[in-house]
C-alpha cells in the first residue's frame, strides 16, 4: 500500500480537478463537531484544513472568575473521557504550588481511577474504531465491559464518567466499602473479555489491510508536532509522563511504557490495545495494597495560591495533558492554561494523511482518538 | 381449485381456465398479469418487512441486545411503523437538483429488482417466466440497477452523494463479472441455462454436491460477489454511514428513500434465491441419491417450505458477514475482483469442464 504515497496527477491525458469537501461539524465520523476541509482529488486526499472552535466554551476565561475547586470542576468536561486525569491534573499543581503532601491512601485511589478512568477511555475508543471501519458490532461489545467501570465509579464518585473526585489535598470522599471487591471481579471479567476484542478486530484480515501501511508518522515528525500519548507512542516518541514525570503512586507500579517504531495506524491501534493490558496490570498491582489513612488533608476554605507561575503535567488518555496556572495571590487565577494534547495530535492529520484516501482519512482520525471538547476548550 | 402444497401446476391451469371460461384471452391475459404484478408487489412489501424486521433483530442478537421489543408482541410491527413513518415524511428535494432524474431513479431500482424477481421459481409450478436463457436474463437485468445508482448519485447534486454513486457504480460492475462467471461454472454443470430444468436437474444431489470442489468454489466467490453486488456487508461503502453520511441516497427522504430501502433488501433475496436455486437445489428436498428412504421422508416438506427455508439460510449467512467485518476500501475491493476472484473464476471454470468431461461427478 506504500504506492498510494506518491500522488500522481496525470496532467497530460485527462485534466483532473482538485476539489474541496466539507467533513462538516456534523458527520458520523469526527467524533465531535470538527470541520475539515478536504481538497481532494478524486479519492485522494491532497491537504486536509482542520477548523476547530464549534464547541469553544471559553473554559479557560470561565476559570479567571472561578475558585480553584469550582476550576477542577469544569475540567471534568473538558476531555470527558479522561475526566479523572483533568481534575489530578489542576489538583496536582495546586498541591505543589501550596506545598501540601496528600497521604499516600489518596495517591494510591487517585492512581487507581485514573487507570480505570483510561481503560473506560480505550474501550469507548475502540468500539468507536470498529464502528467507524464498518464493523458495527465492536460498539456494543466494548460499551458492554465499560458500562462495569461506570457502575463502579457511580457507586464510590457518584458520577459516571464526569467525576469531579479529586479535590486540592485529597479526594471528595473515602472510597466505597464495595470498591476493592468490585474493581477485581472486572479486572478478572475484563481480562477474559479482552482476547474478544482481540478475535474480532485485531486479527481481522480486512481490518488488517485498512490499517497497515497507513497514516504513517514518522519519530521526527511526531516530535516537531507535539504528538503524544498512544498516537506519539506508536512513532517510537517516548512520551509517557508516567514514567518521565512520575506522580501520585506511578514510582511505585512496574508497568512498561510500550513503544513501537512502525508509525502507522496499526501500530497505535495495536499500543492502546497492549496499554489497555497494563492499565489491568497497574489497577492490580495497588488495588489490595491501599494504605490506610485519611482520604484528604484539612486545607484552608478558601484556597489561595502565591504568586507565580506553576505547571503540571498529567498522562491523559490522550497523551500529555498540562496545567499552567498563573496567580497573583487572589482566590481566582489570573490565568489558566490548559495544555490539550488532541490539539497537537489532530494537526498531526494532514502529515498523516495527505496522500491517502478518505477512507483512510477516517480510519487515521479514529487511530489519533480525538475528543474535540478537548480541542477546542 | 385443485390446491396441491407439493405441486402448484393443477392450481395454477385450474385459475388460468377458470378465466378463459368467463372472458376473450385478451382479457384473460391482461387479468393474470394483474394478478401476477399484485402478488408479486405484495410479496415484495410483506417479504421486504419481514427482512427488515429479521435484519434488526439478527443484528441485535449478534450484538448481545434484543432488539425491537415495544411496537407489538417482540417488535413485530416494528417495520410497518417504520414504513407508515416514512409514507409520512416530507419528500424534500434539493433545489438545484435535477427533477426528472432524481424521480426517476429510485423507480429504476425497483424495476429492476422486479425484472429480476420473475424468473425465479419458488416451487414447483410457481413459476412466472421460464426463459430457455434464464440464468442470464438475471444477471443481465440485475445490471439495470446500476443506472438507478448512478442517477441518484448524479442527479442529487451533492459531492457526496456522487463519490457514493461513483463508488458504487464500479464495484457493481466489477462484480458482475464474478457473479456470471461462477453461475457459468452452473451451467457447464447443468447442461442448460433455464431455471426450471437447473432445479429439475438437482434431483439426486444439488449442485453444491454433485461438482464438489468446484461448486463449492463456485458458490463461496457467488457469495461474495453477491453481497457486493446488492452494496450490503463488508462491501456497503457506497452508504457508508460513518463517510459519507448515506452516500448516493443522502438527498432521498420518505417513500423514495423507502424504495431504495427495499430494492436492497428485495435484492439480498434474490442473491440469495439465485444461490439458492443454482447450488443449493432451488426447491427441490435433500436427497442423497438413490438412499430411497431418505429422499421419501424429506419429499414430506413441501417444496415451497424448502426453498424459503434455503432463502433464509443464505440470507443468514449473508447478515452474518455484514455484522461481523469491517468495510473493505474502495480500491481493496476492487483489488479482490480484478486480482483474486477473477482469475480464480476462471481456473474454476477450466475445472469444472473437466470435471463434467470426465464425469468425475456424483
Amino acid at each position: 500500500m506504500s504506492e498510494t504515497k506518491e500522488i500522481i496527477i496525470s496532467s497530460d491525458k485527462i485534466h483532473t480537478d482538485q476539489y474541496l469537501v466539507n467533513m462538516g461539524p456534523q458527520h458520523p465520523s469526527t467524533h465531535g463537531v470538527l470541520r475539515l476541509l478536504v481538497r481532494l482529488e478524486g479519492e485522494i486526499v491532497h491537504h486536509i484544513q482542520p477548523h476547530v472552535g464549534y464547541i469553544h466554551s471559553g473554559i479557560e476565561k470561565m476559570c479567571e472568575s472561578l475558585s480553584y475547586p469550582q476550576v477542577i470542576h469544569l475540567t471534568d468536561r473538558m476531555d470527558y473521557l479522561s475526566a479523572h486525569m483533568n481534575n489530578e491534573a489542576v489538583c496536582l499543581c495546586v498541591e505543589n504550588a501550596l506545598q501540601v503532601e496528600v497521604p499516600d491512601r489518596v495517591k494510591y485511589i487517585r492512581t487507581i481511577m485514573d487507570e480505570l478512568t483510561r481503560l473506560a477511555s480505550h474501550q469507548l475508543w475502540w468500539c468507536v474504531m470498529g464502528m467507524d471501519l464498518g464493523a458495527l458490532t465492536t460498539f456494543f461489545y466494548g460499551l458492554r465491559d465499560r458500562e462495569h467501570i461506570l457502575d463502579i465509579f457511580e457507586e464510590t464518585c457518584g458520577a459516571r464518567m464526569t467525576l469531579n473526585y479529586s479535590v486540592p489535598g485529597g479526594v471528595m470522599f473515602d472510597i466505597h466499602p464495595n470498591f476493592q471487591k468490585r474493581v477485581k471481579e472486572f479486572i478478572t471479567e475484563f481480562r477474559k473479555k479482552l482476547p474478544e476484542y482481540d478475535e474480532l478486530l485485531t486479527g481481522n484480515v480486512i481490518f488488517q489491510e485498512r490499517t497497515n501501511d497507513i497514516g504513517y508518522l514518522s519519530l521526527e515528525d511526531a516530535i516537531a508536532w507535539g504528538v503524544t500519548g498512544p498516537s506519539g507512542r506508536g512513532s517510537g516518541f517516548s512520551c509517557d509522563v508516567r514514567k518521565h514525570n512520575p506522580y501520585s503512586a506511578y514510582p511505585l507500579v512496574q508497568f512498561e511504557e510500550k513503544l513501537d517504531t512502525k508509525g502507522d495506524s496499526f501500530a497505535r491501534y495495536r499500543l492502546r490495545i497492549e496499554e489497555m493490558h497494563e492499565s489491568l496490570h497497574i489497577i492490580e498491582q495497588l488495588i489490595d495494597n491501599i494504605p490506610e489513612g485519611d482520604y484528604a488533608v484539612k486545607m484552608k476554605g478558601v484556597v489561595k495560591l502565591p504568586e507565580g507561575e506553576f505547571y503540571q503535567r498529567v498522562e491523559s488518555a490522550r497523551g500529555e495533558f498540562g496545567v499552567y496556572i498563573v496567580s497573583d495571590g487572589k482566590k481566582n487565577p489570573y490565568r489558566v492554561k490548559f495544555r490539550s494534547p488532541g490539539f497537537s495530535n489532530l494537526f498531526a492529520l494532514n502529515k498523516m494523511a495527505a496522500g491517502h484516501k478518505i477512507a483512510d482519512l477516517v480510519a487515521i482520525m479514529s487511530t489519533l482518538d480525538l475528543v474535540i471538547p478537548d480541542i477546542d476548550r | 381449485m385443485g390446491f396441491n402444497i407439493y405441486d402448484f401446476s393443477g392450481m395454477t391451469h385450474n385459475m388460468h381456465l377458470w378465466f378463459l371460461e368467463r372472458m376473450s384471452p385478451t382479457a384473460t391475459t391482461i387479468v393474470e398479469w394483474t394478478v401476477i404484478g399484485v402478488s408479486y408487489m405484495l410479496f415484495v412489501a410483506l417479504f421486504g418487512l419481514f427482512l427488515v424486521y429479521a435484519e434488526r433483530k439478527v443484528c441485535a442478537a449478534f450484538q448481545q441486545r434484543l432488539g425491537p421489543m415495544r411496537v407489538g408482541l417482540w417488535g413485530l410491527l416494528q417495520t410497518i411503523a417504520d414504513f407508515i413513518k416514512l409514507l409520512m415524511k416530507e419528500l424534500i428535494m434539493p433545489k438545484s437538483a435535477d427533477k426528472f432524474l432524481y424521480n426517476l431513479a429510485p423507480f429504476i431500482v425497483m424495476i429492476a429488482t422486479f425484472l429480476a424477481m420473475a424468473v425465479l421459481p419458488f416451487a414447483k409450478g410457481l413459476q412466472t417466466l421460464d426463459f430457455d436463457i434464464g440464468i442470464f436474463y438475471v444477471t443481465a437485468v440485475s445490471s439495470v440497477g446500476v443506472i438507478g445508482i448512478l442517477l441518484a448519485g448524479w442527479s442529487s447534486n451533492n459531492k457526496y452523494s456522487l463519490i457514493g454513486a461513483m463508488r458504487s457504480g464500479a464495484q457493481i460492475l466489477s462484480y458482475e463479472l464474478s457473479v456470471s462467471l461462477s453461475l457459468v461454472t452452473i451451467i457447464i454443470l447443468a447442461g442448460s441455462m433455464q431455471l426450471s430444468v437447473v432445479v429439475e436437474s438437482q434431483r439426486d444431489w444439488w449442485f453444491l454436491f454433485k461438482g464438489h470442489i468446484s461448486s463449492v468454489i463456485a458458490f463461496v466467490i457467488f457469495l461474495i460477489a453477491g453481497t457486493a453486488e446488492t452494496n450490503r456487508g463488508p462491501f456497503d461503502l457506497a452508504e457508508a454511514e460513518s463517510e459519507l453520511t448515506a452516500g448516493f441516497h443522502t438527498e432521498y427522504s420518505g417513500i423514495k428513500f423507502a424504495f431504495f430501502f427495499l430494492a436492497e433488501y428485495i435484492n439480498m433475496f434474490i442473491v440469495a434465491a439465485m444461490a439458492t436455486t443454482v447450488f443449493l437445489g432451488g426447491w427441490m428436498p435433500l436427497h442423497f441419491g438413490q438412499l430411497e428412504s431418505f429422499n421419501h421422508v424429506m419429499d414430506f416438506i413441501p417444496p415451497l417450505v424448502w426453498f424459503f427455508m434455503k432463502v433464509c439460510g443464505v440470507i443468514f449467512l449473508i447478515m452474518w458477514f455484514k455484522w461481523t467485518f469491517p468495510r473493505l476500501r474502495v480500491d481493496q475491493i476492487l483489488t479482490l475482483e480484478w486480482k483474486y476472484l477473477l482469475p480464480i473464476n476462471l481456473v474454476n471454470i477450466l475445472l469444472m469442464c473437466l470435471v463434467v468431461l470426465t464425469k468425475f461427478h456424483l
